[in-house]
């Protein structure tokens, strides 16, 4: 114990308690037994070192790094001063509430100023969602926006799964003479019940890529946040590339908790926001680069793309030929296949498509549903 | 035999440094909140950041053995806590049966019952190593390899420090081990292992700890390569490689430049040993077209 004997007393106590409140109100999943610990540290702690009292929390009410940044901007604004030596000593980020990347995509054309006046009547209509399902997402108003965000952040996407190579205890299946005799022995000797093996079951990689480059910049936040959507529910299954001018890794920046913090880190990562697209370059350069090395190799690929491609057809439809010999099934979104009076004829998606298991509109959050439907049967 | 007492995180830090690991205050705070509390640590953070040195240097620093168990696909609780020596069983009971066909005596059964189920046939795996062995340092490395079932097990570890074996009872550590648990977060570990531990995300050092660590590792690196390496790692960790280099990996570059004769970092002794540092060929690529801006940094 250090010089300082914690001062005893309830004020002190209840003063502690309730930055601990400040701290859940941050976002940081702070329970009962979390602060019994809290409190526990600091008994051990020297009160009178700031650092000292900065570490006994962090250390107990902080489960996740994301928890750490929020701690540290609760911490400075109960304790005002920033304790942490000079290598911490980062100023604590203000929690982005705001998605810089709705800035980053254009508005699309008709929806103004008078778009916010919606959102009030949109967030408490009970018909919201029915109405919102179906619509194209590029003729969506900014208030639109911020509820269907909310809506993306409610859908819960079932993984695909694939037969893993090993097998595991199972209750049928194949006899499992290894467990029978082990099972056997410590009953000494006696083979009391056969145990069983099977094939046990994992999460199958899923590939997203999304083109990012002008014609697709209305769709382009919608589909990052279905991106990190579908990267929390199984985070070292989901791989997501941008696609534009260049091949960008984004999957990194995607398996952050907190989506706005995920999104804004993406959108610092992509370098070609809203230029041109060469299609099948990219698409080379992810299978040279990941894919063939492993990234598509029996995953479920979905490429979110409207297919017009600046680069010639031809090395499109040899690279999505590629893919789709890899990877387990191709899913190729196009936002233009749920309007009528579509037909794939632009020269990529024509040349790609017969490599494709499957078209799909996703230009509404219907059809991101119903995406999510097919990849879980993948 | 008593837990050894750290009076302050300071001591601890010291002790530490003795070792030749050197702790920034949030560390010596986890180390010695993990010791007086008795809960568990839960390191998290990008390989290379020292967390399992961290195991190692607590129990050269504590004069305490270290215990090691590597979780990984597949472990249960027979590679974890402990199995019964079925071979070994099975020999005394042979041996049992021809001493008693020899002197021509009848068995008696519960005895040699109760006799199978002997201390002597119990074989322990680190758990309940840790757990008999206490006060040690237990390492369990690399929780998020392990299934998520296997969680499980450990939490009764974790919480009441004992073990329970059917046939023998519930093992309880007179003092409980100080237990340092790592992952890389390849998935989320369950939140109801993560409330009995105390958490701690290590980031890579900065600077100037980069440099002390290296120069307390390699004690006859010159100090102005031990600075220029600690420099350009820094460097690659801002160039978004698959593989940023850890702390381990910026000791092995100082030592094989040392090994080559480098007096200081240029070019070519950057290139000759990048090797040592980048292990995949991309990030070496894209690592060598950035070395000169790197080096005059």
């Amino acid at each position: 114990m250090t010089a300082a004997a914690p001062p005893d007393g309830d004020a002190v106590l209840s003063d502690f308690v309730a930055f601990t409140r400040l701290v859940r109100n941050a976002g940081v999943p702070v329970t009962t037994d979390r602060v019994a610990a809290y409190l526990q540290a600091l008994r051990l702690s020297d009160l009178a070192s700031e650092v000292a009292t900065y570490w006994a929390g962090r250390l107990t009410l902080c489960a996740d790094p994301d928890d750490v940044a929020r701690y540290d901007h609760a911490f400075a604004a109960w304790f005002s001063a920033d304790p942490r030596d000079q290598r911490m000593g980062r100023p604590a980020p203000p929690k982005p509430r705001i998605s810089t990347m709705a800035a980053l995509t254009d508005p699309p054309p008709g929806s103004g100023a008078d778009g916010d006046e919606e959102t009030p009547e949109l967030r408490v209509a009970a018909s919201g969602e029915e109405i919102l399902r179906d619509r194209d997402i590029a003729e969506l108003s900014i208030g639109e926006r911020e509820h269907l965000r909310q809506l993306l952040a409610l859908l819960r996407p079932a993984p695909p799964r694939r037969r893993a190579r090993r097998r595991g205890p199972a209750r049928r299946g194949e006899p499992d003479p290894r467990a029978t005799l082990r099972a056997a022995l410590a009953n000494g000797g006696e083979i009391g019940d056969l145990r069983r093996r099977a094939r046990r079951v994992r999460p199958r990689r899923v590939v997203l890529l999304i083109d990012v480059s002008g014609s697709m910049s209305p769709y382009a936040d919608t589909l990052l946040r279905f991106a990190h959507v579908v990267t929390r529910r199984t985070p070292s299954a989901v791989e997501t590339f941008t696609l534009g001018t260049r091949l960008t890794r984004v999957t990194r920046e995607l398996r952050q908790r907190d989506p706005e913090r995920a999104l804004a880190d993406a959108g610092r990562a992509i370098p070609d926001w809203s230029g041109g697209t060469r299609l099948g370059e990219v698409l080379r350069a992810f299978l040279d680069r990941w894919g063939q090395r492993g990234v598509a190799r029996r995953a479920a690929v979905v490429v979110f793309s409207d297919g017009w491609e600046r680069g010639g057809a031809d090395l499109l439809g040899e690279q999505a030929a590629r893919l789709a010999r890899l990877a387990h099934s191709v899913v190729w979104v196009n936002p233009h296949a749920g309007k009528s009076g579509y037909a794939p004829v632009q020269g990529g998606i024509a040349a790609a498509l017969p490599h494709v298991d499957r078209l799909l509109a996703g230009h509404s959050l219907a059809t991101l549903a119903e995406l999510l439907e097919v990849l879980r049967d993948a | 035999m008593t837990a050894p007492t750290a009076t302050s995180p300071d001591d601890l830090a010291r002790a530490l440094d003795e070792t030749g690991y050197l702790a920034d205050a949030g560390l010596a705070s986890a180390a010695f909140l993990a010791l007086r509390m008795g809960r568990p640590l839960f390191c998290e953070g990008e390989p290379g950041t020292g967390k399992t040195a961290l195991a190692q240097a607590l129990s050269e620093a504590l004069g305490l053995p270290l215990v090691r168990l590597q979780c990984h696909e597949g472990i249960d609780a027979a590679q974890a806590l402990y199995d019964w020596d079925f071979p070994r069983q099975l020999l005394h009971l042979r041996a049992l049966e021809a001493a008693a066909s020899a002197s021509h005596t009848e068995l008696d059964v519960d005895a040699v019952e109760s006799s199978l189920y002997d201390r002597r046939f119990l074989l322990a795996r680190p758990v309940l190593q840790a757990i008999q062995e206490a006060p040690c340092v237990l390492l369990v490395d690399e929780v998020d390899r392990a299934d998520d079932e296997f969680e499980a097990f450990l939490l009764e570890v974790l919480a009441e420090n004992s073990v329970t074996i059917p046939e023998v009872g519930v093992v309880k550590a007179a003092t409980p081990p100080l237990v340092v648990l790592t992952s890389n977060r390849t998935r989320e570990v369950h939140d109801a292992l993560k409330r009995r531990c105390l958490y701690l995300w290590l980031e890579h050092p900065d600077l100037a700890r980069e440099t002390a660590i290296l120069r307390r590792r390699l004690p006859d690196l010159p100090e102005e390569l031990a600075a220029q390496v600690a420099q350009a790692v820094q460097g690659l960790r801002g160039l978004d490689l698959l593989k940023p280099p850890g702390v381990a990996e910026s000791i092995d570059w100082a030592q094989a430049l040392q090994l080559v004769g480098a007096r200081r970092l240029d070019l070519a002794s950057a290139t000759a040993t990048l090797g040592a540092v980048l292990k995949y060929r991309e990030d070496a690529d894209r690592a060598r077209d950035k070395l000169d801006a790197l080096l005059a940094s």
